[in-house]
């Protein structure tokens, strides 16, 4: 990180997070975190790193075939971490973007760590953004900064963190680099300490604002713990039949 | 009507008004967005070599002329680094563990006062089955194992998937099961687990059937003794060690074509259907990391399968050591089926040995080898100098191990069925087992049994009538 502006983790004093790495002891949990990315960013290193476990790496999209569960304790919190599968959007039917979709929407992580490739950004953000309109509780961790910095790659991840409204933070996971960044971001947005607070820009076109806006008023009355009632109203609007399901059997009324 | 059914019917009449391709344009502002905080956070100083580096490698392993001869040079040279740098480890492994610790263990127990079948039962024939698979297959497994993490590392697997993508897409298969097979390189029961990437139902069924046609790990043993003591006795000295990973090679190639041409036949009979298209994303190549490359492939890899294999082996022993020593009518239990088994061999271009080895090694291919070895000695009588005894599995050197089996009536051709063998049989009892789980249809197991082994069959006598039509 040594080209990008400070975080302030390392300007202030603040001792850093004491953690003990609890491999797949996850039967007792505090908070409950999902991590979600593009396929091949890094996000099985970033979940051995947390969890102490040693799930398999490689170099190509797709090797994670199952999800993994993990666990770690932090400043005597526990935390369940769960490797979802790398997708590029949330929107698809394949088998893998439709697990990580469930696990967002009704897994209710209590933070959702999104792992994005330093060095394609862009490509990134997209499932970045779709996963802020379904929660705002969000750490985003940019990996590879060690490769990126090889490509000349500059990233001001504080502008980032202002704009998003979330904590962000880059690391070098196969290094270990900005590990304990990483955890006291996700440790302040679990507990609270850190708000999310994102200054939603506009993904709904003018004429569909008003059907958008009359169905997730609806939905936020007679569901008062939906968290994301437009984003549901969208999806119902397009006609998800997992969306009506999951209307049907009460499974957003469940949680209140 | 409850709140729920009104939001439903509400949401159902807005769809009407709306049209059906709204959420086009949601995606389409979404990926502005992305694309407007990407070009505002980030920075790019210069070209970067490392990225011309990169295109420039790209530009070799994956051309449509020079892609699949640097493929099959660097998996050649994978072959032949394994096979040489495993001989001596091996030969150290067996001098402690068989030709040391063997009579040490059974000299003590004895002295103990334990009984001699249960001496036998246990030290002759667990200790020594467990001996032997550890000593045949560590070494080469911790050889190859850490360098196929490297190049998995690297980046390269992607690239394997997309040179050989168009020569699946012929058969009607999915490109990722060049992945997948690639895998089932290390071990066809993980191979079948990695299908999971391929999201065609069809396809993946076929890259299920057709995984055990990767020479997995468990059966090179096999495939380097057969080819060092017979083909590469054939060779001037100083190239048998050419020849002989030479001649492995071409089996695991073979094997690849075999996976080609089955998945051609089920994807035009049973399992009808066009291959889908999907994108495959070719990642930067990255420096691996060395020691946790190291440290994962030799604790997640190597041990595991290691482990799996001498659970196996060892009640296999138990059972070869019974077979030989419980007595039917005069004979050995395998006495009476190596006869049964003799005439089937024999069209096959086998003996009834090898043929009972596979039956008592259906557990794990590891210990087909040292089951050979251990019936031939009882059936021939041969007496080996060194040999501890019946129903014993032993090590030996490549010579004695040659003037041996070829008083057991092999030949050239023995070796050569066997090896063709070795590649079209039946996936072991662990790859069945997972088979059965992933696909949950126990015809889908049994067919995935029964194609290699018909394969087998038909290959193996085929040969065994051409070479004796003009060698004879």
């Amino acid at each position: 990180m040594s080209n990008c502006a400070p975080t302030t983790c390392e300007t202030c004093p603040s001792p850093h997070a004491e953690l003990r790495r609890l491999g797949s002891k996850s039967d007792r949990w505090d908070h409950t975190v999902a991590l979600a990315g593009n396929p091949n960013v890094g996000k099985s290193t970033v979940f051995n790193l947390l969890t102490g476990l040693r799930q398999h790496t490689g170099n190509w999209p797709g090797k994670t075939v199952s999800r993994a569960e993990g666990a770690f304790d932090l400043d005597s919190r526990r935390y369940k971490i769960v490797d979802l599968p790398g997708t590029y959007s949330l929107l698809g039917t394949t088998p893998d973007e439709e697990v990580a979709r469930e696990f967002l929407l009704f897994g209710k992580p209590d933070v959702t760590l999104v792992v994005a490739d330093a060095t394609c950004l862009e490509r990134n953000f997209i499932l970045l953004l779709q996963i802020l309109q379904i929660t705002p509780r969000v750490v985003l961790c940019i990996n590879l900064l060690d490769e990126a910095r090889a490509h000349g790659i500059d990233i001001d991840t504080r502008g980032l963190s202002r704009e998003l409204g979330i904590p962000v933070v880059g690391t070098a996971a196969r290094r270990g680099e900005g590990l304990a960044e990483l955890l006291s971001a996700v440790r302040d947005v679990a507990t609270g300490a850190f708000v999310c607070a994102r200054q939603a820009p506009e993904f709904v076109p003018a004429a569909l604002r008003d059907a958008v806006g009359k169905l997730s008023q609806k939905l936020g009355a007679t569901y008062p713990s939906m968290e994301n009632p437009s984003w549901i109203a969208l999806r119902l609007l397009e006609g998800d039949p997992r969306i009506v399901a999951a209307l049907k059997n009460g499974e957003f009324s469940s949680a209140t | 009507m409850s709140p729920t059914e009104e939001i439903l019917l509400d949401a159902e009449s807005a769809r009407w008004e709306l049209g059906p391709r709204f959420q086009d344009e949601v995606a389409a502002r979404v990926s502005e967005e992305a694309s407007h905080l990407a070009s505002r956070h980030m920075h790019r100083k210069g070209d970067g070599s490392r990225l011309r580096w990169q295109r420039g490698l790209d530009r070799v392993l994956t051309s449509r002329i020079t892609g699949i001869p640097a493929m099959a040079s660097i998996f050649a040279i994978v072959l032949w680094l394994t096979i040489e740098g495993s001989n001596v480890p091996s030969a150290m492994l067996a001098e402690l563990l068989v030709d040391t610790l063997h009579p040490w263990l059974k000299a003590h127990a004895l002295a103990l006062g334990m009984w001699a079948w249960l001496a036998g039962l246990l030290i002759d024939g667990m200790y020594l089955s467990g001996a032997w698979v550890v000593s045949v297959m560590l070494p080469p497994m911790a050889i190859f194992f850490p360098l196929f993490t490297l190049l998995e590392d690297f980046g390269y697997l992607p690239r394997v998937a997309f040179n050989l993508d168009r020569l699946f897409q012929k058969a009607g298969a999915h490109g990722k099961q060049a992945l997948t097979m690639t895998m089932g390189l290390g071990c066809n029961a993980a191979g079948v687990v990695a299908t999971r990437i391929i999201d065609s139902p069809r396809e993946r069924l076929i890259a299920i059937l057709t995984n055990n046609f990767s020479l997995c790990n468990g059966r090179w043993p096999t495939q380097i003794l057969m080819a060092t003591v017979f083909l590469g006795a054939v060779a001037p000295p100083a190239l048998a060690g050419v020849v002989a990973a030479g001649s492995v090679f071409c089996v695991a190639v073979l094997g690849f074509l075999f996976a080609f041409g089955s998945s051609w036949l089920l994807s035009r009979t049973v399992l009808k259907g066009e291959s889908s298209t999907f994108s495959l994303e070719l990642p930067p190549y990255r420096p691996p990391n060395l020691l946790r490359t190291l440290h994962t492939s030799l604790v997640d890899r190597t041990i595991i399968v290691l482990w799996r294999a001498v659970v196996f082996a060892v009640p296999a022993g138990a059972v070869i050591w019974l077979s030989a020593n419980v007595s039917v009518s005069g004979h050995s239990v395998a006495w009476w089926a190596i006869g049964a088994l003799d005439p089937l061999a024999w069209v096959m271009g086998l003996t009834g040995v090898i043929l009972f080895a596979y039956v008592i090694a259906i557990p794990a291919n590891e210990i087909v080898v040292p089951t050979i070895l251990m019936l031939t000695v009882l059936v021939s009588g041969t007496p080996v100098a060194d040999a501890p005894g019946v129903g014993v599995m032993f090590e030996a050197d490549d010579s004695t191990l040659h003037t041996m089996l070829v008083s057991a009536g092999w030949t050239t051709l023995t070796a050569v069925c066997l090896m063709l063998f070795s590649l079209l049989h039946n996936p072991c009892s662990t790859t069945l087992y997972t088979i059965q789980k992933e696909t949950g249809n126990w015809r889908w197991t049994a067919l995935s049994a029964a194609l290699p082994l018909a394969l087998g069959f038909l290959v193996c006598t085929a040969v065994a009538f051409v070479w004796r039509h003009f060698a004879g």
